[in-house]
Formats: C-alpha cells, sequence, structure tokens
C-alpha cells in the first residue's frame, strides 16, 4: 500500500514520535511511503537548529536519519516554514536573512506536493495535536 | 479519476494560523482543479461568523478569502450543525454560501464518501 503522511506538530510534541514510529512501521511492513509532507508547526521537526538534551531523544535527528536512509521524498512547506523562521539557503538569501536552518534531504515546496501526495496515495495518515 | 479530499477546519479564525492553513491548502487544490470538500466543525464555525473585527486583534481577516472559495472550484462547503448551535450561530446568518448545514449522522457520511481527509 502507498502511503502518505503529514506532520502538522513540532518535533516536541508526541505526534510527531508517533508519526516518526507509524512512518517506520510502514516501511517496516514492505509498504511504500510516497512522500512526507511536514506543515503548520510540523516543520520545525525539519530545522538542523534544534538542540535536543543528551538524554532525550532527537526527533529531528531521527527524522533526517530516517528520510537519507530510505530515500524518502521529506517536503517541508515553504509557506509554513517562512512564517515560522525555517528556511534553507535559497530563502535565506532571498529574504535578507543571517542564517539558513534547513538541509538535504528536506525540500521546501508548496501545498501542490500535499495534493500531489494525497492523489499518489492510497492512504493520507495526518499526525497533529498533542 | 482523481481522488476526493475532505478538508475539516476546526479551529476558530482568531487562535493562530491553523484557519488560515486550512483555508490554503483547499485554495491550492482548487488552483489544480481537484474535487475537494471543505468542513466547518467545532471551533471552525467560527470563521463563518459575519461582520468580524480581525483589525481589533491586529489579524487578518480571512472572510473575503473564504467566500473566494467558490471562485477556486471549492464548491462543496459544509458546518457542523451541532458545533453552530453549542456556539450559539444560526445557520442563515454566517458569511459564507451556499453552505450546507449537516447533523452528526451526515458528517459521518460525509467523511466516508471522501477518499482522503484533513483535519487541522
Amino acid at each position: 500500500m502507498k502511503f502518505a503522511i503529514a506532520l502538522y506538530s513540532p518535533a516536541h510534541a508526541p505526534s510527531s514520535r508517533r508519526a516518526l514510529l507509524f512512518a517506520r512501521a510502514v516501511l517496516a511492513a514492505g509498504h511504500e511511503i510516497v512522500r512526507l509532507f511536514f506543515y503548520q508547526d510540523g516543520v520545525h521537526s525539519a530545522s538542523a537548529n534544534i538542540v535536543t538534551p543528551q538524554d532525550e531523544l532527537d526527533v529531528p535527528a531521527q527524522w533526517r536519519d530516517f528520510v537519507t536512509n530510505n530515500q524518502l521524498d521529506g517536503v517541508v512547506c515553504i509557506a509554513a516554514a517562512l512564517r515560522r523562521g525555517v528556511l534553507n539557503g535559497e530563502e535565506a538569501e532571498r529574504y535578507s536573512r543571517p542564517a539558513a536552518n534547513l538541509y538535504a534531504p528536506w525540500e521546501l515546496s508548496g501545498l501542490g506536493q500535499l495534493h500531489d501526495s494525497v492523489q499518489a496515495a492510497d492512504r493520507l495518515i495526518c499526525f497533529g495535536g498533542p | 479519476m482523481a481522488k476526493s479530499l475532505l478538508i475539516i477546519s476546526r479551529q476558530s479564525p482568531w487562535s493562530g494560523p491553523s484557519a488560515r492553513e486550512a483555508l490554503d491548502i483547499a485554495l491550492a487544490g482548487g488552483a489544480f482543479d481537484l474535487p475537494l470538500g471543505m468542513l466547518f466543525l467545532d471551533d471552525g464555525v467560527l470563521q463563518l461568523l459575519p461582520s468580524q473585527s480581525a483589525s481589533l486583534l491586529q489579524q487578518k481577516d480571512i472572510t473575503a478569502n473564504l467566500q473566494a472559495l467558490s471562485m477556486f472550484g471549492v464548491e462543496d462547503l459544509f458546518a457542523c450543525h451541532t458545533s453552530l448551535a453549542e456556539r450559539g450561530m444560526l445557520p442563515n446568518e454566517l458569511s459564507i454560501e451556499p453552505l450546507h448545514v449537516l447533523r452528526d449522522q451526515e458528517i459521518a457520511a460525509l467523511i466516508d464518501r471522501y477518499d482522503q481527509v484533513i483535519t487541522l
């Protein structure tokens, strides 16, 4: 089965961890993830600037490794990201901001990518709230 | 055939960017001519109140954008009867039309009818 996974919660929210566990389970069961789409506060999970205390689970790093190791399509909504200060080099330059905090494997793109994944997937699974 | 998507908007227009961001999903999908519906549920029905003074909160009023949904091809708009009643709102005094006001059971059937559902 083809899954699209959308995440709306920040890295420190339990639902971000649930989304990650679900995504791992999807692949472990032999299914496909057509795209991960980070929207609303979910864009924070793609920030390279989150520093997690040493004795806590580093959710942003786990997401990054998960996407990289499985060569997944990890899309961060550009409008939601700009609003929340999550910028790649190109956007930091465009808006004259002093630093970027979004790098590969993440890609900034528009809501069309969410609709595209809705069309491509058998199931859209969303994780939001606490 | 394109998969249909129901967007459920559950946040008030003044409680952060959720209402705006649910609307953006609808507008983006309308631009691609996708079969979309939008349901206003819980505090989301507060987006339908007419004569809002968003500027008093130094916020932007999204009423005009909501009213533009049908122009963008999103014509299947729904509101929850129970949510309206709980907030003392009358179905005939809302800022958007045409809007279908649905009872709880009809909402269950509505969600069932769509291929995919997004709740914000």
